[in-house]
């Protein structure tokens, strides 16, 4: 099995499915003639055409609306946001239309939304944020967050299959950063499975992104030095969650972290301790903890980024905590 | 309405009509030196790993900021964009606070909380821009119609890309400021790229100003190499929005002479195109007229030029011990409290 990044096993699954399935076309800023901001569609216009691969005008809503309307004529689109933050700017086309369209007029929307996300590297307050619980909170959307490069092709692949529309959140801080294994045939991964990333015994980690490798390195650090037993279960898909993934986990750990990159309040992590004080209170050694970015918008300097977003060392003093209690 | 193609400026005689005399003229220079140099400086920066994120310069956009920013008046507000950094530096921003912006630090106009072009200093009647484009276009409606509804003589600019005139922001700015007369001049910077787009990509008509047309207001088109038209077009909007005549839409057009930003090396621009427009090149152009029409002297250049290099070095020291940010500060920055509405912009 051939070793991929994040980003090239992206690149690659949509790709293949452009291949096999003549209605799956891109649409966005600079995807063609540039391969997109971050090169996933580099070599695509080549290859599709300038007709399948489109270099849309600086116009979110005409993207997204015009995703939906393709896709109401029998179409595939999978529609790039050049960053995650500008889904912004189409916020109202897609909850309005798009989220809502299935439920009163019976007529399903298959647009898949890529959304560049996450933080980490000074992009600020306009380049950096998390969309995932902002869309979690609207019925009607689907929410995927792959961390790893089998599941990022794997998910996409459903993301474009579904009937509905899928948010894509692609963590820019993975992109080059994470390789693994990625199968050359056409898969899918089922939305609503959690993934197992480390199995253990003393405490849980639920968490999803690039917070999966902070929580990754927390795990291996209290394994040498303190003997503690860190599992961590990667959601990979919000919208559905797999809520049994996680209640679980959390009855044969009985400490539970709920950990993610986006904001505190109103962040996806509380509706996942909610779930787990309402349905596995007394499998609990411990309060449910959360760790998330605090409530401020995403700063740019890199003192202040740091302070930001959670990092090893924040996810091992919580551990502790949570190990002692 | 059809649009106005504007003529250039030749002699020192239309230029002292326009409201200029020759100090002016030296300023103007000084500032258009001034901002290249901030931000040929922060390229140097950022290639020695001191500017976090990404880093975007105007290079080719000097003169349509400058002109715009001279014709502007002291009470008058704007929010320009990532190519307009001339702007800050007419209206007075200190060039080392800019560096420290860059650099993320304390002093920066934003504290590190936002980073490279997003700067405006709210003292000097600039709002620092969003990434979002042209979601500060809309704003700067916003500001006129608070300056209509108090009967105040001031103008706002609203600034825009030909790219991001694109997006739904820019018609609904547009059409409100046409329907209610607002004191708003629309400039919009047409450097005929947006990222790696061309304009035929994302505008359909022959000139963008010709969308004026459509909701009610003059449009000009500017050669924004040149920063004398650039200041009497700006200078006949702006006293006309002033005097009451409703909103003027601007296109200057230039040619964004850099990649998008540090990381974009511009494969996709034609190098003829370049190299047809680095000989307009906007600084050079004004150096040329100012020996030709002004005569300024190896003397009066010379003062220039080492007063702009001896700033910038004592800037960029400067900007190097500004503290880091204090992480403390992040989350109470994000409310506003009672008291810091008694500032004079909020009267
Ligand atoms: C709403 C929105 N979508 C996408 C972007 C990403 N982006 C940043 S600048 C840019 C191109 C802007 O082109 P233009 O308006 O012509 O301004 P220029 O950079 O050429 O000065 C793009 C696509 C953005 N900033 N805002
Ligand atoms: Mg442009």
């Amino acid at each position: 099995m051939p070793e991929k990044t994040y980003l090239q096993a992206i690149s690659d699954g949509l790709r293949e499915e452009m291949r096999r399935d003549q209605r799956v076309f891109v649409l966005g800023e600079d995807v063609g003639v540039y391969g997109g901001a971050f090169k996933v569609t580099l070599g695509f216009q080549e290859e599709f055409g300038p007709w399948r691969v489109i270099d849309m005008p600086l116009a979110e809503t005409a993207i997204l609306a015009g995703a939906t309307g393709a896709a109401l004529m029998g179409m595939r689109p999978v529609a790039e946001m050049q960053f995650a933050d500008f889904v912004s700017c189409g916020w109202d086309h897609l909850v309005t239309v798009a989220a809502k369209q299935h439920f009163r007029a019976g007529t399903p929307i298959p647009i898949v939304v890529r959304l560049p996300s996450g933080g980490g590297f000074s992009g600020g307050p306009f380049h950096s944020q998390n969309p995932e619980s902002s869309f979690a909170h609207i019925p009607g959307l689907k929410v995927v967050c792959p961390s790893t490069p089998a599941d990022a092709k794997g998910l996409l692949l459903s993301a474009i299959e579904d009937p509905n529309p899928v948010l894509f959140c692609e963590h820019k801080h993975l992109y080059r950063r994470i390789k693994g294994d990625v199968p050359e045939e056409r898969y899918t991964v089922p939305f609503g499975e959690a993934r197992m990333h480390r199995h253990g015994e003393d405490v849980t980690v639920i968490t999803w992104g690039a917070m999966v490798y902070t929580a990754d390195e927390a795990a291996q650090r209290l394994a040498q030095e303190d003997d503690l037993s860190v599992e961590i279960l990667d959601l990979r898909t919000i919208i559905p969650w797999d809520r049994e993934a996680v209640l679980d986990s959390v009855r044969r750990c009985s400490k539970v972290l709920v950990l993610h990159e986006d904001t505190r309040t109103g962040g996806f992590g509380g509706e996942i301790a909610a779930t787990i004080a309402e349905e596995a209170f007394e499998h609990l050694d411990g309060p449910v903890r959360r760790m998330a970015a605090p409530d401020s918008p995403v700063p740019f300097a890199p003192n202040l980024e740091k302070a930001f977003i959670p990092q090893v060392d924040d996810v091992v003093r919580a551990l502790r905590e949570l190990a002692a209690y | 309405m059809a649009v106005r193609e504007a003529e250039p400026v030749s002699s020192l005689q239309e230029v002292h009509d326009a409201g200029l005399d020759r100090e002016d003229l030296l300023g103007i220079y000084r500032n258009l030196l001034t901002t290249r140099g901030i931000e040929e400086r922060g390229h140097i920066l950022y290639k020695q790993g001191k500017i976090p994120g990404s880093f975007y310069t105007g290079r080719g956009n000097e003169a349509s900021a400058v002109g715009v920013a001279t014709a502007m008046g002291p009470h008058d507000v704007g929010t320009p964009l990532q190519r307009a950094m001339g702007v800050h530096v007419t209206r007075g921003l200190e060039p080392w606070r800019i560096f420290a912006q860059y650099m993320g630090r304390a002093d920066g106009p934003t504290r590190g909380r936002d980073g490279n072009v997003h700067i405006g200093d709210a003292n000097l009647g600039l709002y620092a821009m969003v990434s979002h484009l042209p979601a500060m276009l809309p704003v700067a409606v916003g500001m006129a119609l608070a300056f209509r509804i108090r009967e105040e003589k001031r103008v706002a600019i609203a600034w825009c890309g030909e790219g991001a005139s694109a997006r739904g922001d820019a018609h609904e700015g547009m059409n409100l400021a046409g329907v209610r007369k607002l004191p708003v001049i629309f400039w919009i910077d047409n450097n005929q790229w947006a990222y790696s787009t061309p304009s035929h990509l994302e505008y359909a008509v022959e000139h963008l100003a010709d969308r004026a047309a459509a909701y009610g207001f003059e449009g000009v088109v500017v050669d924004g190499t040149d920063v004398l038209a650039v200041y009497r077009e700006a200078k006949r909007a702006i006293e006309k929005a002033r005097e009451g005549g409703g909103p003027t839409l601007i296109e200057s057009v230039t040619l964004r002479m850099e990649g998008h930003a540090v990381h974009d090396d511009a494969f996709y621009v034609p190098r003829e195109l370049f190299e047809e427009w680095a000989r307009r090149d906007p600084i050079e152009r004004f150096r040329a007229w100012l020996r030709d029409h002004a005569e300024m002297t190896d003397a009066e250049e010379d003062e220039i030029t080492s007063g702009v290099k001896r700033l910038l070095n004592e800037s960029l020291q400067r900007a190097e011990e500004s503290p880091l940010p204090d992480p403390g500060t992040l989350v109470a920055a994000v409310y506003a409290q009672p008291e810091e509405l008694d500032t004079p912009h909020h009267k």
